[in-house]
């Protein structure tokens, strides 16, 4: 067997209150992928910002190519050919995607940006991830998928030998995560190393060749990427679950949110449908079939040309958030970090910002009133924290979307429109969230759970409504929604559009 | 959480050090005081520590004021000037006009009022930058000031000139008047909906409105409450010079931020107390009362000035970094 090119030994790190990593041992060999799995918080992140140079191990050593070396920077851990895709992303929402691609080392000539180059440099890296947007698009303006594809095409342009990938399927469909995968392949082949994060266990015997199990900062065993699912669920978690999707359907009740002939031009177009008490109804479509857009717009988030929105046979006024709050909707986005939380907030806060005016008396918070209930959700939930007092910012990935989660199971909403609400979740805490969307359901709300996994679509929905270019190319009763149905849905609209 | 991954008490920083990571400002006032005792006899005198208390009162409640604005991650330039605009109308309805003097009280708090709403909606509705925005309020609340009083003082109804004094013999009014303020300026901050609504503002803009915080509204509460306090400070300032003056307060906007950041806020906003913006108002005025007593002359006092501001901030900075 070849040597390792990136070996960690005994490396342990502490933040206040919490021990990330202790002792840990994972080591990279060329031409291979190392699955890294484990709970949220069990310190897979924390690990691989150690080789990529975002933080410095308090104890233990790295070992390039056999050699011990400190990864002090960014630009030191490129120069070593080390690139990194961070689970949260690092693109300047204001810069072009062109600009973002080629951030720090724009193609240059006679000292001047080379805009050109750069425009076909930018269209060929795009074209290698599969996403087909103009380079010169402001990169604010992108769905989360896509900005997804771009960080992967940003590490892809420098040409690594060792490639580190956090989470990278967390967003993407099915179609997006099988050319990712033609990709990584390519790579391997070539000699490349891969270290690859994942929760979407059903990925292991695609795309890797070994699995490194984390948990509470520690290694806790090794297996082969062909290692059955069940025994790595009980490494993770240190317990088997025994069903991943537990839905409990619930009798299904008055419709409370009608959607009738939402229009915007470019985005969706006439777009109609219902969801009844006691259902979940899943959105499946690929990227850009314009589920966030259509959920958005009905939440008040963004606006529509045409189109009605009524909630509980009531009309809601268009782009109002606060309105649509005040009648029963809620919408935990796809993108936590710049919608979904107020990073350099704690915990409590952003557990309680939904529900800030709950019990408040002539504009004075409840301020017990709010920390119970911050409390209790983050018990529910099993968010990993140091205490309520935390800096969201210094959670985990996936802590941070159970916050987001968190905040709106607090507002009781009677209708609740999940956007990806399990990116970067663990197999264990999943199936928590799917339970409180039985609760949920049972006491008769609705929930409208748009989801890029697959699995997860057909699992817990009553009803699937395919999208498919900004248009509703079919609806599916569970019974009748397979991965084929609704993947031929969700295309449909594809072949329409070529004619 | 299980406990293996909590750290030893040993590991973690004790309350204490944690406190004065927070409260850099308390400590950089604690160390300015010790210094300035040690190094001039006149300082720690009564009537000198009662002096700098009055001197930092109105900047104080100016930067009480912009604390509000600053958290939304907002700016106010306009606070010195709505401050004497709102002082000369208060000088002018009871002077030329007769009002009782409560009266014109309240229409002087209007005012302040008044030109922050009308700073928030260019803001909210013109989509003018903050900055901009205040910019311009500044220039029109201080001509404003000086056509109404027609560029000179209007005494003060003796009711009011009466707030520049003492009670008893070590009281000073402006001085109690400063602490209601932050008290209701910490209160409204960290108690009221309006108050973590802004935090949350200026923490995450998009993340507030989709948290279905009205951020339209709660960006008019922080502007009024600016323009409010302005007014308030204006008023306070004119009962010291016992008449409001035109010119008065020019300039202050730029010591309320200053104090406001030295405190410990974020001009990126969701960040900022009540607590530190007074400590870092007290901060400015014991180094100008210092610098005096030391006969530094007023050309320098500027340069000191600037640099404690950059020192202020770079703490903050580095403090940050290590948390992380
Ligand atoms: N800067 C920080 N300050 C304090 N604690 C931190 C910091 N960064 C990480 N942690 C803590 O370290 C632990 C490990 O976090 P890490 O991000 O490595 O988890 P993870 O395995 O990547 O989880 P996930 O699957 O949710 O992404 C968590 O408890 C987290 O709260
Ligand atoms: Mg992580």
């Amino acid at each position: 067997m070849s040597q390792a090119m990136l070996r960690v030994e005994g490396v342990g790190k502490s933040f206040p209150g919490v021990r990330a990593l202790d002792g840990v041992d994972f080591d990279l060999r060329p031409g291979e992928v190392h699955v890294l799995v484990g709970e949220n918080g069990a310190g897979k992140s924390t690990l691989i910002k150690m080789l990529s140079g975002a933080h410095q191990p308090d104890e233990g050593s790295i070992l390039v190519d056999g050699a011990p070396t400190r990864i002090t920077s960014a630009s030191e851990a490129q120069r070593l050919g080390i690139a990194t895709i961070y689970q949260e992303f690092n693109l300047v929402p204001e810069l072009s995607v062109a600009e973002n691609l080629m951030l720090g080392r724009p193609p240059r000539r006679w000292g001047l940006v080379d805009r050109k180059r750069m425009r076909r440099e930018a269209e060929e890296l795009l074209d290698r991830v599969g996403l087909d947007l103009d380079p010169a698009r402001r990169t604010s303006t992108l769905g989360i998928a896509q900005m997804q594809l771009v960080e992967i095409a940003k590490a892809l342009a420098l040409d690594a030998r060792v490639l580190i990938m956090d989470e990278p399927t967390a967003v993407l469909t099915t179609g997006e995560v099988d050319r990712l995968f033609a990709l990584v392949d390519r790579l391997r082949d070539r000699g490349v190393g891969i270290v690859f994060i994942t929760h979407h266990l059903e990925e292991i015997p695609r795309i890797g060749d070994r699995v490194t199990v984390m948990r509470d900062g520690r290694v806790v065993g090794g297996a082969p990427a062909t290692a059955p699912e069940e025994e790595l669920i009980t490494m993770m978690v240190g317990r088997s679950i025994s069903q991943q999707y537990p839905r409990e359907a619930a009798e299904a009740g008055e419709p409370l949110l009608q959607v009738e002939g939402l229009t915007r031009a470019g985005a969706f177009e006439d777009v109609s449908f219902e969801v009844r008490a006691g259902e979940v109804v899943g959105v499946a479509g690929l990227v850009g079939a314009g589920r966030t857009e259509v959920a958005r717009a009905l939440f008040g988030a963004d606006r529509y040309d045409s189109g009605r929105v009524l909630v509980r046979g009531r009309p809601l006024p268009a782009g109002d958030v606060h309105a649509a709050m005040e009648s029963g909707l809620g919408l935990v986005p796809e993108d936590r970090k710049s919608q979904g939380l107020v990073l350099d907030a704690d915990i409590a806060e952003n557990l309680g910002i939904v529900t800030l005016g709950h019990g408040a008396r002539a504009g004075f918070v409840n301020r017990k009133g709010r920390r119970d209930a911050a409390d209790r959700v983050a018990g529910q939930l099993g968010v990993k924290m140091s205490g309520l007092g935390q800096r969201v910012r210094t959670l985990s990935g996936g802590n941070q979307q159970k916050v987001v989660i968190g905040k709106w199971l607090l507002a009781e909403s009677s209708v609740l429109i999940l956007d990806e609400p399990t990116r970067g979740i663990d197999v264990g805490a999943k199936v928590e969230i799917y339970q409180l969307i039985n609760a949920l359901t049972e006491s008769g709300h609705a929930i409208l759970m748009i989801s890029s996994d697959l699995p997860e679509i057909l699992g817990m929905s009553d009803r699937v409504l395919v999208m498919s270019r900004g248009r509703l190319a079919g609806e599916l009763p569970a019974a009748e929604a397979t991965q084929d149905s609704v993947m031929t849905l969700a295309v449909s609209g594809m072949e329409e559009a070529h004619v | 959480m299980s406990e293996a991954t909590l750290v030893g008490a040993a590991k973690r920083p004790s309350k204490i050090t944690a406190w004065a990571a927070e409260n850099g400002a308390v400590i950089g006032l604690i160390v300015l005081v010790a210094v300035l005792a040690v190094m001039s006899e006149d300082f720690l005198n009564p009537t000198n520590l009662l002096n700098v208390g009055v001197q930092a009162a109105v900047i104080a409640i100016l930067a009480l004021g912009a604390t509000f604005v600053i958290v939304t991650a907002g700016i106010d330039l306009s606070v010195g000037s709505v401050a004497a605009l709102s002082a000369i109308v208060l000088g002018v309805m009871s002077a030329e006009f007769g009002l009782p003097w409560p009266l014109a009280l309240l229409m002087a708090l209007a005012t302040g009022i008044v030109c922050g709403l009308a700073s928030a909606g260019l803001i909210a509705y013109g989509k003018l930058p903050p900055f901009i925005a205040t910019l311009a309020m500044l220039g029109i609340a201080r001509g404003l000031a000086l056509v109404v009083s027609d560029g000179s003082p209007i005494a003060m109804p003796d009711a009011i000139a009466s707030l520049g004094g003492n009670i008893g013999a070590y009281l000073p009014i402006p001085l109690l008047i400063m602490l209601g303020m932050g008290a209701l300026a910490a209160v409204i901050l960290s108690r009221t909906y309006s108050g973590r609504a802004m935090y949350a503002i200026g923490g995450n803009e998009e993340a507030a409105r989709l948290s279905g915080i009205r951020v339209t509204r709660q960006k008019f509460v922080a502007y009024a409450l600016s323009g409010g306090f302005a007014a308030v400070g204006g008023i306070v300032l004119a009962s010291r010079l016992a008449s409001a003056q035109p010119q008065a307060g020019t300039g202050y906007e730029l010591d309320a931020i200053a104090a406001v950041v030295i405190g410990g806020a974020s001009l990126s906003g969701g960040k900022g107390t009540a607590f530190g913006t007074l400590i870092g108002a007290f901060i400015l005025a014991v180094l100008r009362n210092g610098l005096n007593l030391l006969s530094v002359s007023a050309f320098w006092q500027q340069v000191v000035i600037g640099v404690v501001i950059i020192l202020a901030v770079l703490l903050d900075t580095l403090r940050r970094k290590a948390s992380v």
